[in-house]
């Protein structure tokens, strides 16, 4: 049998889950609307600044580097797997494109890209 | 219906809820073991018909509390994705416990059938993926709130979890250079037997390192002490502030599930899986009627402690109550009493198993031995949370950089010398 028959299985499961609690949640649930309910929480106070104004670029550098480290982390799966059979050169081979993301590592450090102050 | 296509159905639906309902076991146990590292009582007031479980129970009144509360959606909310959230949430830990070997294959006359709901040779790389996703459940909702504070909160938790899931990624590669194989069956597999001739073969104690990574990482990956600065009960509004009644629930619940999920996975990958330490899967399989009686024998043994237990329990009671209280205990001490000698009898009717037989007795024995796992590692994630205190944002953000993914990178590198060295290639 194809494996991903059962995974859809799952996913069908794990779907339909979430669903049935929402729709139970919003049928059993009261209604009572005001208008100054749906206001946002500021504690308290009408909202002061729009909600999706800027915010610090730190957090959109840390998703960059993300990305390019994922990326590199995940050649190191299929080295993994058949690292027995490649011995000393692979080894070696994995030495140095290890060397080279360490060192895009510690370029980004000595950047102060990774500091939070 | 041949044995064949009813064990895959049968799996899924455990896969499915077997999770669900560890939920409010594991709950209750954040309540109780809190309140035990604590020195109180913690909850044991709500009751069904005097039955109180020792505060289980407090885990259905919640469910129905935040059920019956009015669901609000804030003006000006992007709906869409306001639902996306929570719905993401609970969907993501769901699915990734669909992965995990939960006995080892059955093996009826040549027709080799897994015990496990999904059987994929990409398995670690299935768990990081899907894992992955919790992420979106966390910005869908704090971005669709329309609120500056879950924005900030949002932002903050995505930061985490992606900067963790490096370190987390590249600490399981070690493992994955031991047992040759993504597949987590075949990683199980491998960490059956002994090391030096005394330890388990658990990956635990070949990748130390790996394993201390994986472990920091998984507890910032599911936002939990010391790692909780998504939520910050306290001080710091989080992702979900605009949520209420289910809403805000599903995100609980998904919180939950994915300890219970990454439980899981630490077990397989780390503590052997569903492997009985010392005791191979051949060797139980050939003594399988033994196994059996030890298994009645335990359970008997266990049952009449309880009762034992709940006898006394109830002479206590009695003298200090007069009211439902006391039926509990009766009932409950009954009812293990019954079990008990229900266990003696079928020891005394035991015969040797089948082959079929005793397959099935020993996949329930290492279903148990993984549960019992998961349990522990489950309870060790509560345990730290009342043990450490919780971290500044840039210690956070500096261990998870500075620290976690060179030292992951040192242990790819040692494990590889290792093996090279000790001539295993």
């Amino acid at each position: 049998m194809n494996p991903y028959i059962p995974l859809l299985a799952v996913v069908a499961v794990a779907f339909i889950l979430p669903v049935v609690l929402l729709a139970m949640s919003s049928m059993l649930g009261p209604k009572r609307d005001e208008a100054a309910k749906g206001d946002p929480y500021e504690c308290g106070v009408p909202q002061l600044t729009p909600p999706r104004d800027h915010f610090p670029v730190k957090y959109y550098l840390v998703a960059v580097l993300f990305l390019l480290f994922d990326v590199e982390a995940v050649f190191l799966y299929p080295w993994a797997v058949v690292y027995r059979r490649l011995g000393i050169l692979g080894l070696v081979e994995m030495a140095v494109f290890l060397t080279v993301l360490f060192l895009g590592l510690v370029y980004v450090w000595k950047r102060g890209a990774l500091e939070w102050d | 219906m041949s044995v064949e296509t009813v064990v895959p159905f049968v799996m899924v639906l455990i896969a499915a809820l077997l999770p669900l309902s560890l939920l409010p076991v594991m709950i209750w146990a954040e309540r109780k073991v809190s309140a035990f590292i604590q020195d109180r009582t913690g909850p044991n007031r709500a009751e069904i018909l005097g039955i109180r479980l020792g505060g289980v129970i407090h885990a259905i009144a919640d469910v129905v509390k935040l059920m019956s509360k009015e669901e609000m959606t804030p003006a000006r909310v992007n709906r869409f994705y306001f639902v996306l959230g929570p719905f993401l949430a609970l969907f993501v830990p769901l699915v990734s416990f669909a992965i995990i070997p939960l006995a080892d294959s059955l093996n009826l006359g040549g027709t080799v059938i897994p015990l496990r709901a999904v059987t994929l040779n990409v398995g670690i790389l299935f768990v990081l993926a899907v894992t992955s996703f919790h992420v979106y459940a966390v910005v869908f909702g704090a971005w669709a709130s329309n609120n500056s504070f879950t924005l900030l909160g949002g932002l903050r938790s995505a930061a985490q979890m992606i900067s963790y899931e490096l370190g987390l990624g590249l600490s399981v590669v070690g493992t994955v250079m031991v047992a040759q194989s993504l597949d987590l069956g075949r990683i199980v597999e491998h960490q059956g037997g002994t090391l030096l001739g005394f330890l388990p073969a658990w990956n635990l104690f070949l990748q130390p390192l790996g394993f201390l990574i994986f472990l920091v990482c998984i507890f910032a990956e599911t936002n939990r002490n010391p790692f909780d600065l998504t939520e910050g009960e306290s001080e710091i509004v989080g992702y979900h502030l605009e949520y209420s009644s289910m809403k805000f629930a599903m995100f609980f619940m998904g919180e939950y599930i994915a300890i219970i999920g990454a439980s899981a996975v630490t077990a397989t990958l780390f503590f052997g899986g569903y492997q009985v330490p010392y005791l191979d899967t051949d060797f139980l399989r050939a003594h399988s009627t033994g196994v059996l009686r030890v298994m009645l024998v335990s359970m008997g043994a266990i049952c009449f402690v309880l009762a034992l237990l709940y006898r006394r329990y109830h002479r206590r009671l009695t003298a200090l109550y007069h009211d439902r209280r006391r039926n509990e205990a009766r009932m409950l001490g009954g009812m293990m009493l019954l079990m008990g000698l229900a266990a003696v009898v079928a020891l005394l009717f035991v015969s040797p198993l089948p082959e079929a037989g005793g397959q099935v007795v020993v996949a329930a024995v290492q279903m148990t031995t993984l549960l019992v796992k998961i349990l522990v590692v489950s309870f060790f994630f509560i345990w730290i949370r009342w043990t450490l205190p919780r971290f500044r944002y840039d210690q956070l953000m500096g261990l998870g950089w500075k620290v976690l993914i060179p030292l992951a990178l040192l242990n790819i590198f040692l494990t590889g010398a290792l093996l090279v060295f000790s001539g295993r290639t």
